[in-house]
């Protein structure tokens, strides 16, 4: 039978992660990191937000790019779900809508790498999502 | 919703926008009462008696940026399809408690899913709320309390990769060590 993994194995873990982090410390501050934001209401959950948020996750730590990657609330753009809005240090937010697997790598590859838009993005204007 | 993995990430969901500081997700397999039985208690804000009476029309939301709330109405649908039964209750100030109980082997039945990559995205995300699951099935019981797991980790993240690499893990090895239904 495999062994099963359980919280005390988590104390090993625990050390050898922090001396990762303390290594790269500096500039370690949330705003530094780009920012993605996946909209998870239950219109952008129907159209698959959860796997578009997975994808990213797993994609961007897969090529090593610092990323914050997190859920939010609805964007009210319904109709283009899943959304994400994607913040590059220094620059204004940008909400894509339609992200699926294929349309979050592009974003990745051309938005984040290249630092060079592409299309989905849905025009807003607004200061926060959050308000 | 596909599963039942996404109507549970859909719920928890309302928990965070009442600005719940514990989501509590309890999952039952009672094969004896052909019942599986979800629970999500919160303590957020909670609903006055007019909010709670209007939760379940899907043609009602405390939102101001769309007219529809379907989430709670589509949990009690596919509930209600398959024999089971839907409950909500709600205090104001105290929090939140939905049931949802559905024919465990009804041929309307959603599957589960993927349990672990919801379960992921609430607990290893960066706000401040604590969760608390529980599996329960006749060949035992999987806990999981974010409290105890971020006192273990002390100043590392919930949010790093490896942490989260391994808490699927976990999860993934116990789920399947207590043979959770499909």
């Amino acid at each position: 039978m495999n062994k099963i993994k359980n919280l005390a194995d988590l104390r090993k873990l625990q050390s050898e992660v922090q001396s990762k982090i303390k290594i790269r410390e500096n500039g370690n501050t949330p705003e530094s990191f780009i920012q993605i934001k996946v909209a998870m209401a239950t219109c952008g959950i129907a159209s698959g937000a959860k796997e578009t948020m997975m994808f990213m996750i797993a994609e961007l730590e897969h090529q090593g790019i610092d990323a914050v990657v997190t859920q939010t609330g609805c964007m009210s753009y319904c109709y283009a779900e899943p959304t994400i809005e994607l913040t590059i240090p220094g620059q204004p937010p940008v909400v894509y809508g339609f992200v699926n697997k294929t349309k979050a790598l592009e974003i990745i590859e051309k938005h984040i790498k290249l630092n060079e838009m592409v299309d989905g993005i849905i025009p807003v204007t607004y200061s926060n999502i959050d308000k | 919703m596909k599963d039942l993995s996404l109507h549970i990430l859909d719920i928890v969901q309302n928990s965070l926008r009442a600005k719940a500081k514990l989501i509590g997700i309890e999952i039952a397999e009672r094969p004896e009462d052909n019942q599986l039985v979800i629970i999500i208690t919160d303590n957020g804000t909670g609903m006055n008696q007019e909010q709670l009476e209007n939760s379940i029309d899907p043609f009602f939301t405390s939102r101001t940026t769309r007219k529809v709330g379907l989430g709670l109405s589509l949990l009690r649908q596919n509930a209600e399809m398959t024999g089971g039964a839907f409950r909500i209750e709600s205090e104001l100030g105290k929090g939140t408690k939905v049931s949802a109980t559905f024919g465990l082997n009804h041929i309307d039945r959603p599957i589960m899913g993927d349990l672990v990559g919801t379960l992921l995205i609430l607990i290893c995300s960066p706000g401040e709320t604590d969760y608390t699951f529980t599996y329960q099935t006749p060949f035992g019981k999987l806990e999981l309390d974010t409290k105890e797991v971020k006192q273990m980790l002390e100043s590392v993240p919930i949010t790093h990769p490896d942490v989260r690499s391994f808490l699927k893990k976990m999860l993934n090895d116990n789920l399947k060590q207590i043979q959770i239904c499909e």
